[in-house]
C-alpha cells in the first residue's frame, strides 16, 4: 500500500492520467464548519460501468478506501448510482469522500459487483437490487434484504417510473378509519368530550 | 443427502424479531452440538419505506421523520439529514448552534453507551449491573429533557441550527450531570472491566480481526475494537468538532492488546463515555455567543430549500458509528433522493465472521456487541433433523445466564 498521501486535486488528477476520459465532470466541494471554519472535502466523479472495477482497484491501490454505502437516484432518463468511499481515515482532519456516480441507461441495468473487492459491499448491492431493479453481476448471494418475500416482483419502490409503487399499494394515513374488529376503545366518544373532564396535575 | 440431513449441523434460525427495532434480523444458524458452524442473517422484518415517505415531503417535515428514525439515535439522523441539506441549500449554520449540536450530540453517545452496557450485562446474568448502569443512565436522559424538553424524539435540529438554545443559566446543570458520571466512572470501569465473569464470557469470544474490519466496512466502536482508527468527528471534523481536539478511542488506551473481541469493544464504549464528557465540557466552556438558526421564518427557509439543485452527502458519528444521509435536490419542495445509511447497516454483517465458532449461548453477548438493540432475538427455532423446537428470547437467555453459572461453578 502506497503511504504517500494525495491530495483530492491530486486523485482527481491521477485518475484522470490513468483513466482518461472515462472520468468526467470532477468536482472538488469543499465546506468549512464551525467556529474555526475547517474546511472538509468532497470529491465528485462521473465514471463509466465498465470502468468501475478497474477505478475501485486503483483506489484499492492508493489506499483501502471505506465504502460507506452505495445509493442511486432516478434521474427520469437514467439511473445513477453513486458509489461513496471516503478515504484517508485514521489521520487528524485528514480524511475526504470519494463519490463515484456511475450513470446506467435505464435500457441495460446491469453493474459488475464490486463485492470481489470489498466484501462489504454486497450488503448495499442487495439493496440496489431490490430497491432499484439494477442486475448486480456475479453478485455471490442475490437474495432479498430488506423487502418481505411477499413483495410483487417488478416493483422497485426508490424508482420513479412506471416500475415504482403504484398507487394501490400505498395506504394513505388519513384514509384510514378505525378497525372495525376490535374491541370497543374503553372510553366512549361522549365522555372523550365532556366538558366537566377534570385536568390532573402532575404534581 | 439424506444421511446428510440427519447428522449435524442443525439449522438454528432466530428471530424475526421485536418490532420495534431499527434495524430487526431473523437469523439462521448451523449449529453441531452446541457450536455455531455457520451464520447467516436476514434484515429487514419491519422496513418502514422512510425514504420513499421523505421524497414526498420537504426539508423541514422530514427533519422531524428523521428524529423518529430510531429511539436511541434521536438526534444522529436529523443532524446527518440537516448537514447534506445545509450543503446543497449553501446554509451556514451559527457557530453557537454547533455547539449545541454537538453537546447534544454527546450526551445522546453516553446514554446509549450506558443503555448497551446495560445490556450487555444483563445479556451475561449480570443483573445488578443491568440495574446500575441504567439507573445512572437516567442522569443522561434527565438532562437532554431539560437541554430538549424530550426524553426521546428530541426535536432539536432544524435545518439551518437547532431550535432551542442552551442559556447560561442551564450549565450548572449540565456541569452537575458531568460531574456525577466523572465520579461514577472508575467505579464502572471497575466492575465491568475487572470482574472474572465478565472477562472469562466476553475475552476472546466474538472476535472480528482488524482485516475483517476493515473489509466489511465497519464502522464506529465496532470497528474501532477491532484497532481500525475510525471516527468521524477525527478523520473529517465537521460541525463543532473541528475545534475540539479528539481522538479515537482503541482498546488498547486501557492498557491491552487489541483483540477485537467482545471485552474490547466494552472497553471503548466505556472510555467513550469519558470521552464525551471532557467533550461537553470544552463545548459549554467554548461556545460561542450568537443566534440558533440561520433562518428562523420556515416559509423563507423552504423557499431557499426549494430553490436549491445538487446533492451532498452529510455525516456523523453516530454512538454506533458513522451515519450516512445523502440528498439530491432538483428544484421541488421533496428532495428528489435520499438514503439513510444509519450505523448498523455497516456493522450487520461483522456478526458472521464473530459468530461462526461460537457457541450457542454466546450468541446473544455477541450480537449485542456490536450494539444492535438486542432485544430483537425474541423466539428462536431448533430444527433437529425433521423435529422443530420452538425457544423463546428467555430460554435463548437462560441457556447464557447457565453458561455464566457453570463457569462460576455455582
Amino acid at each position: 500500500m502506497n503511504e504517500t498521501i494525495l491530495t483530492p486535486e491530486e486523485l482527481v488528477d491521477r485518475l484522470r492520467t490513468t483513466f482518461g476520459d472515462v472520468v468526467t465532470d470532477p468536482r472538488i466541494v469543499t465546506r468549512a464548519e464551525g467556529a474555526k471554519k475547517n474546511p472538509n472535502t468532497n470529491v465528485w466523479m462521473t465514471i463509466t460501468r465498465d470502468s468501475l472495477k478497474p477505478v475501485i482497484r486503483h483506489l484499492m491501490e492508493i489506499t483501502y478506501p471505506h465504502l460507506s454505502v452505495i445509493s442511486g437516484w432516478d434521474v427520469g432518463e437514467e439511473l445513477r448510482m453513486q458509489y461513496i468511499f471516503s478515504i484517508y481515515f485514521g489521520n487528524h482532519h485528514g480524511e475526504y469522500m470519494v463519490i463515484f456516480t456511475v450513470p446506467l441507461a435505464k435500457n441495460d441495468l446491469n453493474i459488475p459487483t464490486i463485492s470481489d473487492l470489498i466484501p462489504g459491499a454486497l450488503f448495499t448491492e442487495r439493496e440496489k437490487q431490490e430497491m432499484f431493479g439494477v442486475k448486480v453481476t456475479d453478485i455471490p448471494d442475490g437474495r432479498r434484504l430488506f423487502l418481505p418475500e411477499d413483495f410483487p416482483e417488478g416493483v422497485y419502490p426508490l424508482r420513479k417510473d412506471e416500475t415504482g409503487v403504484p398507487d394501490s399499494m400505498i395506504k394513505h394515513l388519513w384514509q384510514v378509519k378505525r378497525p372495525t374488529d376490535r374491541p370497543a376503545p374503553p372510553v366512549t366518544e361522549k365522555e372523550e368530550n365532556s366538558p366537566s373532564k377534570e385536568v390532573k396535575s402532575d404534581e | 443427502m439424506s444421511d446428510q440431513m440427519k447428522k449435524a449441523p442443525y439449522v438454528v434460525p432466530i428471530g424475526p424479531i421485536h418490532p420495534a427495532l431499527k434495524e430487526p434480523v431473523q437469523f439462521l444458524f448451523d449449529v453441531e452440538g452446541e457450536v455455531v458452524k455457520k451464520a447467516d442473517f436476514a434484515p429487514g422484518q419491519t422496513h418502514r419505506g422512510i425514504e420513499w415517505m421523505g421524497m414526498r415531503r420537504n426539508p423541514v417535515q422530514i427533519i422531524h421523520m428523521t428524529d423518529r428514525i430510531c429511539g436511541i439515535c434521536g438526534v444522529t439522523h436529523s443532524f446527518a439529514f440537516a448537514r447534506a441539506v445545509e450543503q446543497i441549500v449553501d446554509i451556514e449554520v451559527p457557530p453557537h448552534a454547533e455547539y449545541i449540536r454537538v453537546i447534544i450530540a454527546e450526551f445522546e453517545r453516553i446514554q446509549s453507551h450506558l443503555l448497551w452496557a446495560g445490556v450487555a450485562a444483563h445479556e451475561l446474568g449480570f443483573d445488578t449491573l443491568f440495574y446500575l448502569a441504567w439507573r445512572v443512565r437516567e442522569e443522561a436522559m434527565d438532562v437532554i429533557e431539560y437541554i430538549t424538553g424530550n426524553r426521546v424524539n428530541y426535536g432539536l435540529i432544524q435545518v439551518g441550527g437547532v431550535r432551542r438554545d442552551i442559556t447560561p443559566e442551564q450549565h450548572p446543570t449540565i456541569q452537575k450531570c458531568l460531574d456525577g458520571y466523572r465520579d461514577l466512572l472508575g467505579k464502572m470501569l471497575n466492575l465491568f472491566l475487572h470482574d472474572t465473569t465478565i472477562s472469562i464470557r466476553c475475552k476472546d469470544c466474538g472476535l472480528l480481526s482488524f482485516e475483517q474490519a476493515l473489509n466489511l466496512c465497519t464502522v464506529g466502536p465496532t470497528a474501532r475494537a477491532s484497532g481500525v482508527m475510525k471516527d468521524v468527528r477525527f478523520d473529517y471534523p465537521y460541525s463543532a468538532y473541528g475545534d475540539l481536539d479528539i481522538t479515537p478511542i482503541l482498546p488498547s488506551a486501557y492498557g491491552g492488546e487489541i483483540n477485537g473481541d467482545v471485552y474490547d469493544r466494552i472497553v471503548v464504549r466505556l472510555l467513550e463515555v469519558a470521552q464525551s464528557i471532557e467533550i461537553i465540557e470544552t463545548c459549554l466552556k467554548e461556545m460561542p455567543d450568537g443566534p440558533i438558526l440561520w433562518e428562523p421564518k420556515l416559509p423563507k427557509l423552504l423557499s431557499a430549500c426549494k430553490k436549491a439543485h445538487g446533492e451532498a452527502v452529510g455525516r456523523h458519528e453516530a454512538p454506533r458509528g458513522e451515519c450516512l444521509h445523502y440528498v439530491a435536490m432538483d428544484g421541488h419542495d421533496a428532495p428528489a433522493m435520499w438514503k439513510v445509511k444509519a450505523s448498523s447497516y455497516s456493522n450487520l454483517h461483522a456478526w458472521i465472521p464473530m459468530l461462526e465458532g461460537e457457541q450457542l449461548a454466546d450468541v446473544p453477548i455477541i450480537v449485542a456487541s456490536i450494539d444492535p438493540c438486542l432485544s430483537c432475538t425474541d423466539r428462536v427455532a431448533v430444527i433437529r433433523g425433521t423435529k422443530r423446537d420452538l425457544l423463546t428470547k428467555e430460554d435463548l437467555h437462560r441457556l447464557s445466564v447457565e453458561k455464566t453459572r457453570r463457569i462460576q461453578g455455582c
